[in-house]
């Protein structure tokens, strides 16, 4: 038996603390470790002040990451330089949620692409016309769409060129953060589908952050559940969404909303709120809304737990949930 | 002005249309249903499908240009009289909103003042339509935050919204709209903003509080999930228009109008839409976008985006017909699909 292939990234221990003018200490993410294997999809779930998204920018250094590794093709991305980083960042590229916000309004689309070649001195000259049509063509929109401005496009066609935008320089990995969030559902599923499309087409490896369940189980190979800064449950998302062995990821599953009203639950939904990323609960942060806390939970963080196959679990009462 | 006895609101033909200087948004152009006492009513729809300017029209908060165009909008009150409120004033409205009719909105927090405590502010609210004093205000709030289930009210009855969670701020404005017992609640989006286990927070209370006062809801929502969650009967809106309504059992179970055939289609769903080994089957999805509502078609607002279209869409509008037991649709092939 040959050795299982090294993963693409490998992210451990990634940690981001803020420090607010007050002094206090935000702990946006602690002790996040997963990684992300070659042409593959990971999903990074979690509700907001879950710390998903800082953790997807850290991975990127977009974010200054306060301690933990993430090794991208046998390499610390955290140990490079500012200027060792850059040579990394074609192949590290990112989508992000807001096709709104994150197209600038006075630039061209192909000011736009041109921008992102540029950045990673690609397709000068002569090629850029051509590669820039060739990026349109690749998210499904027409050469004439280049000489467009941002609002011209419908938030569909906007996401599709921040797509376009990310696959300008050929990455091999992309942190797509709620990319699908701010569309319509009739718009959604195009999208969704063009993601797919992609991967296969550039065998690319995704981190795909997203709130929404139903998305995160169609489209992810893994998933990552994510609470309060911590990693509460990973693994293959079919073990994980088959037989949760969270009770935060149980509770998650069992409140999202399904299209089918046969199926309405008489469910117990999770008391009270994410408590503040400020002063997080000691022991499990999880417990303070955990239906079966006990004393233990209070004491320790619970340890991350193998349940083989890749599915890890940080609960000390995962047992009675299996 | 005649309304079924167990119906408390019936929009007739409305029409809200904003007007520019060279073209007319025709925003809601001839939607008609029916609330039942008690009841909830979902309106569904993606972004520019009118439904949030009927909830507006109906509360009287349409901003200018828009206006209603013509159409009624008839309102049962607790005294059983029937208002139209397509004909309202703006000092009719006052004495209505809050009384009769309260609202609630997506983003609890542009909607709370950051300046007031959140017990002067739903004090305030019952003071506006009811003679009492400061203290008893007071003592009505703590009630009504206690009826939303806010923990420790007493404690959070001096908190300003920013002290509190979106879910927090969320339960204060309902408290808010329903401090003076209303018979009508209109829910825009009411937790569109929220996490999902807070979402299932505020659609159980929402369901209880129900129980509790008898208020009829009319929500209105993007999403199917939630439809099926809350809705005793759904009516689903495209570019402005009602494109089926059904209740919420046999919406789900056989839609008679392409689109929200479509709308359920491409919700991913891992039963369907995965094979045996995980392996992914292409989404369905409805292509091309919303027309703008400036420019509609003359036949279906759907046919360019509509697989079962066929050229008599193009010539006229489709009526409304009946397509299932209970339900209507606005296809002229409905009994295909």
């Amino acid at each position: 038996m040959s050795a299982p292939e090294a993963p693409l990234l490998d992210v451990r221990g990634l940690t981001k603390t803020f420090v607010g003018r007050n002094g206090r200490t935000v702990h946006a993410v602690s002790d996040v470790s997963f990684s992300v294997r070659r042409g593959t999809t990971v999903g990074l779930v979690g509700e907001s002040g879950s710390g998903k998204t800082t953790a997807g920018r850290s991975v990127l250094r977009l974010i200054e990451p306060s301690g933990g590794k993430a090794v991208f093709d046998g390499v610390d991305l955290f140990s490079l330089s500012e200027r060792e980083m850059k040579a990394y960042r074609k192949r590290l590229q990112i989508i992000f949620q807001d096709p709104f916000s994150s197209l600038n309004p006075r630039m061209r689309i192909d000011a736009i692409l041109s921008e992102a070649l540029d950045a990673a001195d690609f397709a000068r000259g002569a090629a850029r016309r051509e590669r820039i049509a060739e990026l349109l063509a690749i998210v499904g929109l027409s050469p004439d769409h280049a000489r467009r401005f941002p609002h011209e496009f419908s938030g569909g066609q906007r996401q599709r060129i921040g797509i376009a935008r990310a696959l300008a320089v050929e990455p091999e990995f992309i942190v797509a953060d709620e990319p699908v969030s701010a569309l319509d559902v009739s718009v959604q599923a195009q999208v969704l589908n063009l993601l797919g499309d992609l991967q296969k087409r550039f065998s690319l490896s995704i981190l795909f952050i997203a709130h929404d369940l139903s998305v995160v189980e169609y489209l992810c190979d893994d998933v990552v559940v994510m609470y309060l800064g911590r990693v509460m449950e990973s693994g293959p998302s079919r073990k994980v969404y088959a037989n949760p062995r969270h009770p935060y990821t149980r509770a998650l599953l069992a409140t999202a909303p399904v299209p089918d009203p046969t199926r309405r639950k008489a469910r117990v939904p999770l008391m009270g709120d994410i408590p503040s990323p400020i002063n997080p609960p000691s022991g499990c942060v999880f417990r303070t809304r955990c239906p079966m806390a006990i004393e233990a939970c209070a004491q320790a963080i619970p340890p991350v737990e193998d349940l083989g196959g890749n599915h890890h679990v940080a609960c000390i009462r995962h047992a009675e949930l299996a | 002005m005649t309304l079924d006895a167990d119906t408390i609101l019936s929009v007739r033909d409305l029409r809200t249309w904003f007007k520019g200087r060279h073209s007319i948004a025709k925003a809601v152009d001839g939607v008609t249903f029916d609330l039942k006492r008690g009841k909830t009513l979902a309106v569904v729809g993606e972004s520019g499908s009118g439904k949030s300017v009927t909830s507006l029209s109906i509360m009287g908060l349409l901003a200018r240009p828009g206006a209603i165009e013509s159409g009624q909008i008839l309102f049962r009150d607790r005294q059983e009289r029937v208002h139209d409120l397509a004909r309202f004033s703006q000092k009719q409205f006052r004495a209505l909103r809050g009384r009769e009719i309260a609202m609630i909105f997506q983003e609890p927090m542009t909607s709370l003042n950051p300046l007031y405590t959140v017990g002067d502010q739903i004090g305030e609210m019952i003071a506006l339509h009811e003679p009492i004093s400061p203290s008893e205000a007071r003592k009505r709030a703590l009630e009504m935050l206690r009826h939303v289930e806010i923990p420790d009210a007493a404690g959070r009855l001096d908190d300003y919204p920013h002290q509190m969670s979106g879910g927090m701020r969320q339960r204060v404005m309902i408290a808010m709209a329903l401090a003076c017992s209303p018979s009508l609640l209109i829910a825009d989006e009411p937790t569109t903003a929220l996490d999902v286990t807070i979402q299932a927070q505020i659609l159980d209370l929402l369901r209880r509080l129900q129980d509790q006062f008898g208020m009829s809801i009319l929500f209105i929502t993007h999403n199917l999930g939630v439809v099926a969650e809350i809705a005793h009967d759904v009516v689903v809106m495209y570019a402005g228009r009602v494109v089926e309504q059904a209740p919420v059992m046999e919406l789900f179970a056989r839609q008679t109008h392409p689109y929200t055939r479509g709308l359920l289609a491409c919700t991913p769903d891992a039963e369907r839409d995965l094979g045996s080994e995980g392996e992914r089957q292409a989404l369905y999805s409805i292509p091309g976008s919303v027309p703008p509502i400036t420019d509609l078609p003359p036949g279906c607002a759907f046919e360019p985006r509509c697989g079962y279209a066929v050229p008599a869409c193009r010539n006229a509008l489709p009526p409304l017909v009946k397509a299932g037991e209970n339900s209507i649709s606005r296809c002229i092939r409905s009994h295909e699909i």
